[in-house]
């Protein structure tokens, strides 16, 4: 076993962009104040002293335009990391990912590989009020040609970019921007992970608790209060959103029987919606209760504090919902 | 055989027949048929079996004469006595 | 081996409780043989077997209700490969496609009071592989549904022989014997099901004819004076004879319609009892075109009160090919029958009662009937329905050739 370091999600982002810069030279950084602000949240910070100007590179507040020089640009061989400030912003790129990066595969007959890698600042909390409090991963999730990873863990912070990179195909990162100064302990040499596989983070016999980003830190904090009263809670971070992996949380579901599904995201046609059908799909008969979810309130979210959080899911709506489902 | 016993017979094979009625609340002169809902298939059944109980032959072109209680009684007390 | 399975006994049955099994383990069957007891919506009902072998194992326990079409019993024919009951051709009675509002639940899911059991997907996986009948357990997971705790606990308790669980199963005594006397309600929800369908389904048409029955009537006298009263012939006896010997002519008609139409090659015919309970039953007389009437009255002085007491066999229920119903004396003049699924016809006798009659240019009071045919329009036309009626009345102007 390594050393475990005391880290926060914002420096392992950091220390992931910078080994990938590193480790090949055709990576750079291009996105809004990325260069001298040193980032909209301070992620890119000192990075362009360290790679200079033509690697860490400011655009113009055009999302359209920079993500399409950012596919051009994996287009002609080069590995282009664009930040999108936050997901919020996005929905101006949405024509560039959704008609070009994600299609050119195909409609080039697979001749044309886009491997560029699209990070997003998102999540609620921060009191951002509507226009930037979005929670978009379904949206993203909904197209295919796009490898869509939601980074959930400091562990996935400091790794998932770094197997991105590897990808020839078009890469979609969400980064949740409320944790980044949010410190943790990841061993001292972590790296790369696999982007291909959900992941049990804690494993239990009760019940299956699926979530995704802002929820697995939730979740794994209401599993551990579960477990001093006896229910023993079992925590999987879906972390691939597309394509998805299945067989872990059916597997699950299995050992487990019951399922309750949380996510920030606003409830209908949404990830939960996707994961219980599948679990309707494939593992019905193993149900012993209807499988439940926790979704973000389908209203714009609001800006006052108390009406922020109660428009999502919380660690005690999770207590509240699981004794419900288990202790009726 | 008096009376009575063939009058006690008649209503003991009726309620086995119909046995949700009560045949001793008949009408000399109302239909037995009619009155207890016994269909043709049933009144053969009766028939049958008061000719065995009473040991009395009943012949086809008799059987006008089973309609209502007062001529049934009439009838089985005149064929006993013979 | 031959797989033996919970017979259908009617279009609407979906379910039977073995009640008795008649034979045991190592028995050697022959076909027509009693081989069970079950109790369905229309009374306890006498299993036959149609296949010779040795009674092989028994897989279903008595009092215990399953779905048609659950092997009940393997039954070694000597065979290695493993076949489905051979069951004759009048009674391969195919698994209906009900529609959705008749039957989004199945009996066996119901509690007594008609609603549906909640229990989880799994907790059924686990009661159905370990026989444990759902309707005695006590949901505690959400909205009171059963979940595998419940299911678990049912079992673990009976492996434990505690008193409780003595009261258990005196308690499953009680709820298997109650409905050996099948209540006047199940026989109504029986028949209202099996009419539903019907009128839902079948286009039916219409024809009536009015018989002349004097010279069946008087053949039914001369025979009767002829008769000890015990085997003495009522009318309906003739009629049916004639009603066989008219679907000898006309088979279209002693037939069923599913996926197109199923000439059946036996006339069983089934004749409608009404129950003083109300309700019906509709017992067959098999092979009635074979049989003389003396045989006929036989065949009902025996089917008749035992349909009253709920006593009949699966073959009498589940094989009639046409049915007859008959108001008789004291009762309308005309009857227009619903066909009985997946049956194409229905003949209705009305009262045989003296009517003005003319025949041959003659004005006389005569004895008559009047006789309806309903028939299924996608099996037959008006021409075959008419063939038909044509034919039962030579028959009965011809009483002495029956």
């Amino acid at each position: 076993m390594s050393d475990m370091i005391k880290i926060t999600y914002r420096e392992a982002i950091k220390q992931a962009i910078r080994e990938v810069m590193q480790k090949d030279e055709r990576v750079f950084l291009m996105g809004e104040d990325v260069g001298n602000y040193g980032g909209a949240f301070a992620v890119s910070k000192g990075l362009l002293k360290e790679f200079g100007a033509d690697r860490i590179m400011d655009v113009p507040l055009s999302e359209s335009g920079f993500t399409g020089a950012g596919i051009g640009a994996a287009l002609a061989g080069m590995k282009p990391i664009v930040e999108v400030m936050t997901v919020n912003f996005s929905l101006l790129a949405m024509d560039q990912i959704v008609n070009n990066a994600s299609t050119l595969l195909h409609m080039s007959g697979g001749q044309l590989n886009v491997p560029v890698v699209i990070r997003m600042g998102c999540g609620i909390g921060r009191q951002l009020a509507a226009q930037h409090s979005h929670s978009w991963e379904p949206f993203f999730a909904h197209v295919p040609g796009l490898i869509v990873l939601s980074v959930g863990t400091h562990e996935d912070a400091r790794g998932m970019l770094l197997s991105a990179m590897q990808s020839p195909d078009p890469v979609v990162i969400f980064e949740y921007t409320f944790m980044l100064n949010l410190e943790k302990e990841i061993p001292a040499d972590a790296g790369a992970v696999e982007i291909k596989k959900a992941k049990v983070l804690r494993e239990g016999k009760d019940i299956s608790l699926i979530t995704y980003g802002a929820g697995v830190y939730k979740c794994l904090e209401a599993a551990e209060a579960l477990g001093e009263e006896g229910i023993d809670a079992e925590v999987i971070d879906l972390r691939v959103l597309r394509p998805m992996d299945e067989e872990t949380f059916l597997n699950s579901v299995k050992k487990t029987h019951r399922a309750l599904v949380v996510e920030e995201a606003w409830k209908s046609v949404s990830i939960s919606s996707e994961v219980i059908s599948r679990i309707m799909e494939k593992a019905f008969f193993d149900l012993d209760g209807p499988v439940e979810r926790l979704c973000g309130v389908e209203v714009p979210i609001p800006y006052p504090k108390h009406l922020e959080d109660a428009s999502v899911p919380q660690v005690s709506d999770i207590l509240e919902k699981v004794k419900k489902m288990l202790k009726p | 055989m008096t009376e009575e016993e063939i009058k006690k017979t008649v209503f003991q094979l009726l309620q086995r027949i119909a046995p949700e009625t009560d045949p001793s609340q008949l009408m000399p002169e109302e239909n037995i048929r009619e009155a207890l809902n016994i269909d043709s298939f049933d009144a053969l059944q009766f028939i049958v079996s008061i000719s065995e109980k009473l040991n009395v032959d009943i012949p086809e072109e008799d059987y006008g004469k089973t309609s209502n209680l007062k001529s049934l009684l009439a009838y089985l007390e005149k064929k006993v006595k013979k | 081996m031959i797989k033996f399975q919970m017979p259908n006994l009617g279009a609407d049955m979906e379910a039977g409780t073995l009640v008795e099994w008649r034979k045991q383990t190592g028995e050697v069957l022959h076909r027509g043989d009693i081989i069970a007891d079950v109790e369905t919506q229309k009374g306890l009902i006498e299993i036959e077997v149609f296949e010779e072998g040795t009674l092989e194992k028994l897989l279903v326990k008595e009092g215990e209700k399953v779905p048609v079409g659950t092997v009940l019993a393997l039954i070694n024919d000597g065979k290695a490969e493993v076949s489905e009951s051979v069951i004759p051709a009048e009674e391969a009675q195919k698994p209906e496609i009900h529609p959705i509002e008749e039957k989004t639940e199945t009996p066996h899911e119901k509690t007594e009071e008609g609603e549906r059991i909640k229990i989880s997907p799994l907790a059924r996986k686990i009661a159905e592989a370990n026989q444990v009948d759902i309707s005695l357990l006590k949901g505690t997971g959400p909205e009171g549904s059963i979940v595998k705790k419940d299911v678990e606990e049912a079992i673990s308790e009976g492996e434990k022989p505690t008193q409780e669980v003595e009261k258990k199963t005196e308690e499953i005594k009680e709820i298997s014997a109650k409905p050996v006397t099948a209540n006047a309600n199940a026989v109504r929800m029986a028949v209202a099901a099996a009419m539903s369908k019907s009128n839902r389904e079948i286009p039916h048409y219409y024809l009536e004819k009015r018989m002349d029955m004097s010279k069946a009537m008087d053949w039914v006298k001369e025979a009767n004076k002829e008769l000890p009263i015990q085997k003495r012939l009522l009318p309906v006896a003739l009629l049916i004879k004639a009603v066989a010997k008219a679907l000898d002519e006309v088979p279209d008609l002693n037939a069923t319609w599913e996926n197109g139409l199923q000439r059946k090659n036996e006339i069983n015919i089934g004749f409608v009892v009404s129950l003083r309970s109300g309700g019906i039953v509709v017992p067959a007389i098999l092979q009635t075109d074979s049989k003389s009437v003396d045989e006929i009255m036989e065949n009902l002085n025996d089917l008749i009160p035992r349909a009253r007491a709920f006593k009949l066999r699966s073959s009498e229920l589940s094989q009639s090919t046409f049915t007859i119903t008959s108001i008789g004396e004291g009762g309308a003049d005309k009857v227009f029958g619903l066909i009985y699924p997946p049956q194409v016809g229905i003949v209705g006798f009305g009262e045989i009662s003296e009517q003005p009659f003319a025949d041959e240019g003659m004005l006389g009071i005569r004895p008559v009937v009047d006789v309806t045919l309903a028939a299924d329009h996608r099996a037959t036309d008006g021409l075959i329905g008419s063939k038909f009626l044509a034919a039962l009345n030579r028959h009965l102007q011809n009483p002495e050739e029956l």
